[in-house]
């Protein structure tokens, strides 16, 4: 039986939860609010007052061409990303999972990627992946001009890509080495006692038992994917070139920030987290049906 | 079918070595049970023949062929694990059809073999289940059904009824062996309870420290300890051991308190000894009685149809089983009475059986 820690007075009980809500209040639904209030409304970008407009900054962002075209970057970004991230991760992890010598040791070195804010990932891929010198020059030189983030939007989309899945396979590998470790190892002896070999172990059972923590690695990686690569887009590519890696959570900092149109980027943050709770709400309804919990 | 034979198998980890040279010969159809304290190596010898644990030298050969570079698949034993190991994501069913799943049974043969196999273990009402919704037994059975379904050729328990409780485990073990009967598969099985062993087993492996200690049936095991390991392990209550010596008219017990005189020992004199007499075999008598040994009830344990008596001689502590109506109060004397036939030698230096005793008169304890 579950038990729980009752209070004599309910006034005792909310004492204890004060500072959390206080926290949570004005760090989350204080600036969120304002963010409502401001999308519905048009500020005057030096300040002075602002004019109510209801859903006129809505209707703009969403009849623009190139608001579309970030939604499409963004979705590209997180589902490419998010998928590399975990397939690495979970290959990673298996094989580690399999008592390879110095498991120990990629355990500790792989969680240090995630370690590293995302502006100081950018830089150093910045350099690992310039099109003038290092190993892609090399290859430039084989294929002229086979790559060149700075001009062409597939080099740059995937040179993003690279930095953030970089930083997240990490992450993922840690939860993905930590439910595999969590299967006894009985069970895969008893599967291989079954004729099952270690491919079919892995699809029979290993995978349908880790499928809680894929759920879960499924739901902050989009997620993240949505929200942290802010730095790694200014960092490396700024959002160009033409716009190609323009992912939303960039495009509301330079359209608010740079181009001074704060309610429409109070409009693009309310789409933004929109969009990630529909998703998240639809990984939970349709995705969660197939998971296994033990 | 089959025969296992296992040669010089040892066993090692990083550092420490586990297994030292085990030789055993299991004939086809027999049930072997490997008896031995917790981190004696029987479930690392076990493992060893599954082909889950490598071996560090020797060979374990099925019917007649070496296995030691096979995979567990290709060895054709199945084994049931202590903890049941059944798969948690998959109903009963196919738990119990996963092996032929793998090996690409069509569905068809495969429902009609789980059906044959649950109809042996009455799981048929269980099929749909899922592993969590068991009670320990049931889940025992669909173990025993996963590794019958695949008609092997070796069954391999380790420790399979130790989760169980007491009830349980007594039908459980009577299913097993009448399991085996029907079945005849050659079957090995490992655990640490006696009670257990002796009831299964056709033979019995005794292990110790990584060494089998005596390969016998239970009942040799049990009449003619071939170790001073054997004879307090197996048997409850453990049998007495008394430290002595070998002296010109007999053996001086204890130090020199007491005096055995038996009948012919070829030993040297002054070598040490240490005799061993099981519970049962002692009677107790009144104190005083010619050739009997005087003691000191300490305490008694009532088991219902009898009573274990632990007396104190001269500060060694010894246990009597009775079945008589006899109930000595703590602390009062009385005499122990035994017959030379009952008392077993040991070596004090290797622990091994000492067959220089021959004799069948009463022993007079002077």
């Amino acid at each position: 039986m579950e038990k729980r820690v009752t209070f004599s007075r309910w006034s005792i009980g909310i004492l204890f939860a004060v500072p959390q809500l206080i926290l949570i209040f004005t760090f989350f639904y204080w600036p969120a609010g304002q963010a409502v209030y401001w999308s519905l409304t048009l500020q005057q970008p030096w300040g002075g007052g602002n004019i109510w407009v209801g859903l006129d900054n809505f209707r703009s962002i969403l009849s623009n061409a190139d608001y579309w075209k970030s939604i499409t970057a963004s979705l590209t970004f997180a589902a490419i990303s998010t998928g590399l991230a975990m397939l690495i991760a979970l290959v990673l992890a298996t094989l580690t999972d399999r008592q390879l010598a110095g498991s120990r040791l990629y355990r500790v070195v792989l969680i240090w990627p995630y370690g590293i804010a995302a502006p100081a990932l950018a830089m150093a891929f910045r350099f690992i992946l310039a099109p003038e010198a290092g190993f892609m020059a090399v290859v430039n030189q084989v294929w002229p001009g086979f790559w060149d983030p700075g001009l062409d939007g597939t080099d740059a989309m995937a040179s993003i890509i690279v930095a953030f899945s970089w930083k997240y396979v990490g992450y993922n590998f840690i939860f993905f080495l930590a439910a595999l470790q969590a299967i006894p190892r009985s069970l895969i002896e008893a599967a291989a006692m079954d004729g099952s070999g270690v491919i079919r172990r892995f699809w029979d059972i290993q995978f349908p038992l880790i499928t809680p923590t894929i759920f879960f690695l499924l739901v902050i990686n989009i997620t993240e994917s949505f929200q942290d690569s802010f730095g790694i887009v200014d960092i490396m590519t700024s959002g160009g070139p033409a716009n190609a890696t323009n992912l939303m959570v960039y495009k509301i900092y330079s359209d608010g920030f740079k181009g001074l149109d704060y309610s429409g980027a109070a409009a693009q943050s309310i789409i933004l987290m929109l969009l990630i709770i529909v998703l998240t709400i639809f990984q939970f309804r349709f995705i969660e049906r197939r998971v296994h919990y033990r | 079918m089959a025969s296992i034979t296992i040669r010089d198998v040892y066993k090692s980890y990083a550092k420490m070595q586990v297994v030292h040279g085990v030789n055993l010969d299991i004939t086809s159809g027999e049930f072997v049970v490997i008896l031995g304290p917790s981190g004696c190596g029987k479930s690392t010898l076990l493992r060893m023949i599954a082909g889950l644990e490598d071996i560090s030298g020797g060979t374990i050969a099925i019917d007649g062929a070496i296995v030691n570079k096979l995979e567990p698949r290709e060895r054709g034993c199945a084994m049931v694990f202590q903890n049941y190991a059944l798969y948690p994501h998959m109903s009963v069913a196919q738990n119990i059809g996963y092996s032929l799943k793998v090996a690409g049974v069509p569905t068809a043969e495969r429902t009609q073999r789980i059906q044959a196999v649950a109809r042996i273990l009455e799981l048929e009402q269980l099929l749909d289940r899922k592993p969590m919704a068991l009670s320990g037994g049931q889940r025992q059975r669909v173990a025993m059904g996963r590794a019958m379904i695949r008609e092997p050729k070796v069954f391999l328990f380790d420790e399979p009824l130790s989760n169980l409780d007491a009830k349980l485990r007594v039908q459980m073990r009577s299913e097993i062996r009448k399991l085996h009967r029907r079945l005849s598969a050659t079957s090995v099985f490992v655990t640490h309870d006696q009670v257990e062993a002796m009831t299964l087993a056709d033979r019995l492996v005794v292990m110790n420290g990584g060494r089998v200690e005596q390969v016998g049936t239970p009942s040799e095991i049990y009449s003619r300890p071939a170790s001073r390991f054997v004879a307090t392990f197996v048997g409850a209550p453990a049998m007495n051991m008394l430290e002595g010596e070998v002296t010109l008219d007999g053996l001086s017990l204890l130090g020199g308190s007491r005096r055995l005189a038996v009948s012919r020992a070829s030993l040297p004199v002054g070598s040490k000894v240490a005799v061993g007499i099981r519970p049962e075999a002692v009677r107790l008598v009144a104190p005083g009685t010619t050739g009997a040994l005087n003691a000191s009830v300490d305490l008694v344990e009532e088991l219902g149809a009898g009573r274990v008596v632990y007396v104190d001689l001269d500060g060694a502590a010894f246990s009597v089983m009775t079945s008589e109506a006899v109930h000595p109060a703590p602390g009062s004397a009385v005499g122990l009475q035994f017959s030379e036939a009952d008392l077993h030698f040991f070596s004090s230096e290797t622990g091994s059986r000492l067959d220089v005793f021959k004799a069948s008169v009463p022993v007079p304890a002077l």
